[in-house]
């Protein structure tokens, strides 16, 4: 396999928030390839944003290092991080939000243009109207206001600045989230399409587990600030090793009436702890009905249990990599 | 005989931009101990049903037009002021996608659990406070007795929306109506409040209106659906004969346009999507207001609006080529 575009070593990101230390990324690796689409996955609170945007350096990184073509984007200043941002790019979940109210498509389109030296003055203008036709919105709207456009073209707005400079790596934090169903296929197929004619690479941040399945080719699931499975997407899906992964997966509801009537869902008991004081060893044990004792004290490490298919539980192995088969423990 | 009945339904704004026909013309039933799902985009009218139903829809700029909402006996669009109020939250419970928006945030849940109660079912505070402990524990608080003082914000986001089941059906109503009950939760968590609505609605044997975006939580939840788009229902069938064979292309289409994590061929490549924009609810386009999105349209869709075809028993879709989209259409999931 080629070498990893981008390349995450045991990241930390912690914060303070009211004098109390929140863990929201805790030692996280994983590694993503030229042209692929990492799916993100994981409930609020998990840490999936914050992963995404300190691979941006957008959040604070306390240890760890995310490498980007073999430079260590974690330790750079903010001058030199600035040369590669034009190559490392993000789209938001709130279209509205992240665009400035007071300008026009034109002006916002031109502000990465001019961040970084892009294009000049003659060819500005073929570059936005070039920018706007790849995104699907009429040249016609080049001096209209975000708030004159829908939340499926406001998005569409927002693909196409991250596009302005040519990038390689987009995070598309929950991109589609604020969307209607109907134009949540258009932004999918379109992110799709991007990623095909301009061989860029994602890392596709969402909750939405069926969108999730649709975009990525691998999937990296979180709890709590930390990684609990990597493995192909079909492989997540069809074969979820992890306890958590598990009820993830039969947690999804599905568009098809047969299968829900007969499907028997693992239903997870209690809500997710706080990443202020998350459990010790592993930080699911509270909530999984496999757990044993030892679980309260080991730290789970993601090894990989079966070809490319990696998993953070202490009760599996490459030998025992179904935990239902897994001998029962005293609690 | 229906448990509810609404024929009719007119519900219209005034706005800055003209008339807004957020209801246009609705009519549904549904039978005691079922369920009924209203599926629709945002601005598709399937929330303003339901404001109209419990007769909270703001006036103005809201006002009920015209129709009738036949339950139990009565019209309820007919019931003096007084009377309505007696009807909801006693034989009409409600819940809403933010829990927050429901609950006071300065009362101990207690107290907002125990006014129910004493309300409607003349309680006195000690039966009132018996009853309420008794519904926490229905709905899964765990250690209800010693919770039920706090306060809503010290309750999770899961929790919470538990607490409010749990107000919406201290009375025991005939009728749940549910709008958009999950889509702020956790997907763990959603998976445990669906599973709570059914538990619940079998105990009590209540029946059920079930408002969400979702085409997934329908799948799962429903008897009977209604898709609805502008204002209008354009599809009403078994849950499993909308999903088997839809007779409507907008329901087609969204249908299509959803990834389904089961189905290999819907993994990468090409989604269906419906083109376009969903139509500006001040200017509806003339005939029916899916055809210019719609890739079956022909003329007469653009000049005549469409009628409501029966393709079956108990299915009935809003298109002038129903009968052909039907046919078309065999079992899409196999």
């Amino acid at each position: 396999m080629a070498n990893p575009l981008i390349s995450i070593r045991d990241l930390k990101v912690h914060f303070k928030r009211r004098r109390q230390l929140v863990q929201a990324v805790d030692g996280v690796s994983l590694d993503i390839h030229p042209g692929e689409t990492v799916g993100l996955v994981g409930e609020s609170g998990c840490g999936k944003t914050t992963l995404g945007r300190a691979i941006l350096r957008l959040s604070e990184i306390t240890s760890g290092s995310v490498f980007y073509r073999g430079q260590d984007l974690a330790h750079l200043s903010h001058s030199e991080m600035q040369k590669h941002r034009r190559h490392l790019q993000m789209i938001f979940q709130d279209p509205y939000a992240s665009l400035d109210p007071r300008m026009t498509v034109a002006q916002i389109l031109s502000e990465p243009l001019d961040t970084f030296s892009l294009y000049k003055s003659g060819e500005r203008d073929g570059r936005i109207r070039e920018l706007m036709e790849t995104v699907g919105l009429s040249t016609r709207f080049v001096r209209r206001y975000p708030h004159e456009f829908s939340g499926g073209q406001q998005q569409r707005i927002g693909i196409a600045r991250a596009l302005a400079a040519n990038p390689d790596f987009i995070v598309a934090d929950e991109p589609i989230s604020a969307l209607d169903v109907s134009i949540q296929a258009q932004i999918m197929n379109l992110m799709e399409r991007l990623r095909r004619e301009r061989n860029l690479t994602y890392l596709f941040v969402s909750h939405d587990l069926r969108a999730i399945r649709h975009v990525s080719d691998r999937v990296a699931v979180m709890y709590l600030g930390k990684l609990v499975e990597v493995a192909d997407a079909k492989a997540v899906y069809d074969n979820p090793l992890m306890p958590y992964t598990k009820a993830l997966m039969s947690a999804v509801p599905v568009p098809n009436p047969r299968v829900e009537a007969t499907r028997r869902r693992l239903v997870l008991e209690g809500d997710v702890p706080s990443p202020i004081n998350p459990p010790n060893g592993c930080r699911f044990h509270t909530r999984c009905p496999w757990a044993v004792a030892e679980c309260r004290q080991t730290v789970p490490e993601l090894r990989e249990i079966q070809p490319h298919h990696w998993a953070a539980c202490i009760r599996i192995s490459p030998e025992q990599p179904y935990i239902e088969q897994a001998s029962s423990g005293s609690q | 005989m229906s448990l509810l009945s609404v024929r009719n339904l007119r519900t219209h704004f005034d706005t800055d931009g003209g008339v807004v026909k957020a209801v246009d013309d609705v009519s549904f039933d549904l039978e005691p101990g079922k369920t009924l799902g209203i599926v629709g985009e945002s601005g598709s009218g399937k929330s303003v049903t339901n404001l109209s139903i419990m007769r909270l829809i703001p006036s103005p700029p809201g006002r009920i037009v015209s129709g009738q909402v036949i339950f139990g006996e009565k019209d309820l669009l007919k019931l003096p002021t007084e009377e309505i109020r007696k009807v909801r939250g006693k034989r009409i419970g409600m819940i809403f996608q933010d829990p927050m928006s429901s609950l006071n945030p300065f009362m101990r849940i207690s107290r907002q659990l125990m006014e129910v109660t004493e309300l409607h079912m003349g309680h006195s505070s000690k039966q009132a406070r018996e009853h309420a402990v008794n519904m926490l524990q229905l709905v899964g608080i765990p250690d209800a007795a010693a919770r039920m003082d706090s306060y809503p914000h010290e309750f999770s986001g899961g929790m919470r929306q538990r607490v409010m089941i749990a107000m919406a059906l201290s009375c025991r109503p005939e009728l749940l109506i549910a709008d958009e009950p999950t889509t702020a939760l956790d997907v763990t968590i959603q998976a445990q409040i669906l599973e709570l609505i059914k538990k619940i609605k079998a105990e009590i044997q209540t029946s059920v209106i079930l408002i969400t975006h979702d085409l997934g939580v329908v799948a799962g939840m429903a008897d009977t659906i209604i898709v609805m788009y502008a204002g209008k229902v354009f599809e009403r069938a078994s849950a499993m004969d909308l999903f088997d064979r839809p007779a409507n292309p907008y329901t087609k289409g969204l249908l299509m346009s959803v990834p389904d994590p089961l189905r290999e061929s819907t993994a990468r490549g090409e989604l269906y999507q419906i083109p376009g924009l969903p139509p500006d609810p001040a200017n509806l386009p003339a005939g029916c207001p899916f055809a210019p999105r719609c890739d079956k349209a022909a003329d007469i869709c653009r000049r005549e609006f469409p009628p409501m075809v029966q393709v079956a028993p108990s299915h009935e879709s809003l298109c002038h080529f129903a009968k052909e989209v039907y046919g078309e259409s065999t079992h899409l999931h196999s």
